[in-house]
């Protein structure tokens, strides 16, 4: 409990600071006629491996263009494209594939989209390794527990896709792909889950993106890299929906992902950049 | 204040008189202030039933995801409706029979899981049993993790699932009369015949329909599921988890199971309540 006068000051501290925030004269984006004083909420449906790092360009975003609130619908990809095409009040839409992005394109809500980052698979094991795993190779070893992201989320495919590429190089024995989904014990509904599970030690592999093995979870997990030529390099395609009632808003946070600040902001946590240079 | 009067001035009440139901249209303006919220029930299940085209329903059930899903179900949900009966019945019994001090402390312990969120449940039983708690590492010994595993659905269903019974069953038990089993100590039958020939087939409607909707809520189980057990088709991927990824993938396999839960629990209810109402407690 603190004592009643901290608290009056406290109060009246944040109350002030609420005033100054509402004073500050809007920063609209870039290049873009003002509208009136606003007072909006930008939904803005986003892969679950965006979590972390839209969850900064959010804040950064709403910082520059006061009045404008920026909320989050993180969930797997497959479930955001279905919510859309169902007609969900989405205003932006970043997807950690294509095919999700193509699919909520079909609702005919889609402005164009842009390519923003790139990402790429991992594995992940706990930190102190229980199961020994050290190579790609070690994954075959029977017994493991192994986690993989469900096949309809995106990088439950391309984990498969590295599979089967594994599994017909020379490196690898040929039995490797079979051997490898044998030790799968699960195949999680989101990605997240996957590097929560491993990082508790419940699982001792899981096949994720590399951003998901950023942030906090890091310090639970080891990275072991899986080279280019059998990984998947993931596109993530953006794009503002079209029939969003603050398509001005939805545009600008679509420009501010892929400006320099946004893209910056993005390799912070682990993505590739991959936006096109923004005209400015 | 006519409370401890018969029914006199209520009578001209329609529906008001358990003898004569009258017909829910013939409610007038109750009726018509219930409306809303039937109507906010009934319309998404409606939905549901009437896009579920019977071709795609019936090409469903014949892949083997769906069978999988529904026959693990059932397994699943039948092991732990039977545990929940075996294990929660002299719990119900202590709870509904007997005084003793922290009684209301273990009774809100019981409900406890009722109220909480299933993800609560499903996190909490992933540390208590997992591979790194001291249970997880006793049973990884004799070689057999949890985690991933059907016995670990059994376990989150009995988390969820067997409070229903137990609270059913306590208020059955203490719903009864507490002269008959006397009376039978005093004709000499002793206590396991008291229970056998009084207490269990007096109580037997609340035991039941306790059982039933414990096995309903286990089920439907599916965020305790999915956080302990994961998602493996045949293992651990009961109905509502081939529902939440079939719904991303395929989503006639999710309707398809949908409405068989639909059906499957409704009925359960109609059973429950026709049990009470036959013979009530």
């Amino acid at each position: 409990m603190l004592p009643k006068t901290l608290r009056i000051l406290l109060t009246a501290i944040v109350l002030i600071g609420a005033l100054a925030a509402g004073h500050s004269p809007g920063q609209p984006p870039a290049g873009a006629a003002t509208p009136a004083p606003v007072n909006v909420t930008l939904n803005v449906y986003a892969a679950a491996s965006l979590a972390a790092a839209f969850t900064e360009i959010g804040r950064r975003f709403s910082a520059d263009n006061s009045g404008v609130k920026v909320v989050f619908n993180f969930a797997g990809s497959q479930l955001l494209s279905k919510q859309i095409v169902e007609g969900a009040p989405a205003d932006v839409f970043a997807s950690a594939n294509t095919a999700h992005m193509t699919a909520a394109a079909g609702s005919g809500r889609m402005g164009l989209a842009t390519n923003f980052v790139l990402n790429r698979l991992v594995v992940i094991v706990p930190t102190d390794n229980p199961a020994g795993i050290t190579t790609l190779q070690d994954l075959a070893t029977p017994g493991l527990q192994l986690l993989l992201a469900a096949q309809a989320v995106p990088v439950g495919q391309y984990a498969l896709d590295f599979l089967a590429r594994a599994g017909a190089d020379p490196g690898f024995s040929p039995t490797y792909q079979a051997d490898v989904l044998a030790n799968v014990v699960s195949y999680e509904d989101n990605v997240k889950a996957v590097v929560a599970k491993v990082a508790l030690g419940e699982a001792d592999a899981g096949l994720v993106y590399t951003t998901d093995a950023v942030g906090p979870d890091a310090a639970l997990v080891k990275k072991i890299a899986i080279p280019d030529n059998l990984n998947t390099l993931a596109a993530y395609p953006i794009a503002y929906v079209a029939d969003s009632p603050q398509l001005f808003w939805a545009r600008g946070f679509v420009r501010f992902v892929l400006s320099r600040d946004g893209q910056r902001l993005l390799q912070n946590y682990g993505f590739i950049a991959a936006a096109p240079a923004t005209k400015k | 204040m006519r409370s401890g009067g018969k029914d006199h001035g209520r009578r001209a009440i329609v529906g008001s008189d358990p003898a004569r139901p009258a017909s829910l249209g013939r409610l007038g303006g109750l009726g018509l202030l219930s409306l809303p919220l039937i109507l906010f029930f009934l319309g998404p299940l409606l939905a549901l039933l009437v896009r579920a085209a019977p071709a795609a329903v019936l090409e469903s059930l014949g892949q083997e995801e769906t069978r999988l899903a529904i026959s693990l179900s059932l397994r699943t949900t039948f092991t732990s409706t039977a545990l929940s009966v075996l294990l929660g019945t002299p719990l119900a019994y202590l709870l509904g029979r007997r005084r003793f001090r922290g009684r209301r402390l273990l009774e809100s312990l019981v409900e406890l899981p009722t109220v909480l969120p299933p993800s609560v449940a499903g996190v909490a039983l992933l540390i208590a049993f997992g591979r790194r708690s001291a249970i997880g590492q006793t049973l990884q010994v004799l070689g057999t993790p949890i985690a991933f595993t059907s016995l670990a659905v059994v376990l989150a269903q009995l988390f969820i699932a067997a409070p229903l019974y137990v609270k059913a069953a306590a208020l059955g038990f203490a719903g009864l009369d507490r002269e008959l089993e006397q009376a039978a100590a005093i004709d000499g039958a002793n206590r396991w015949q008291r229970l056998r020939y009084i207490s269990l087939p007096l109580t037997y409607p609340a035991l039941f329909s306790g059982a039933m909707l414990a096995w309903a809520r286990a089920l439907g189980e599916f965020g305790a599921t999915i956080i302990f057990a994961g998602n493996f088709p045949g293992r651990t991927q009961t109905m509502p988890l081939a529902i939440y990824l079939g719904f991303e993938i395929d989503f006639n396999l999710a309707l398809t199971l949908s409405v068989i839960l639909i059906a499957t629990s409704f009925l359960v209810l109609i059973l429950v309540k026709t049990v009470f109402q036959r013979d009530p407690v």
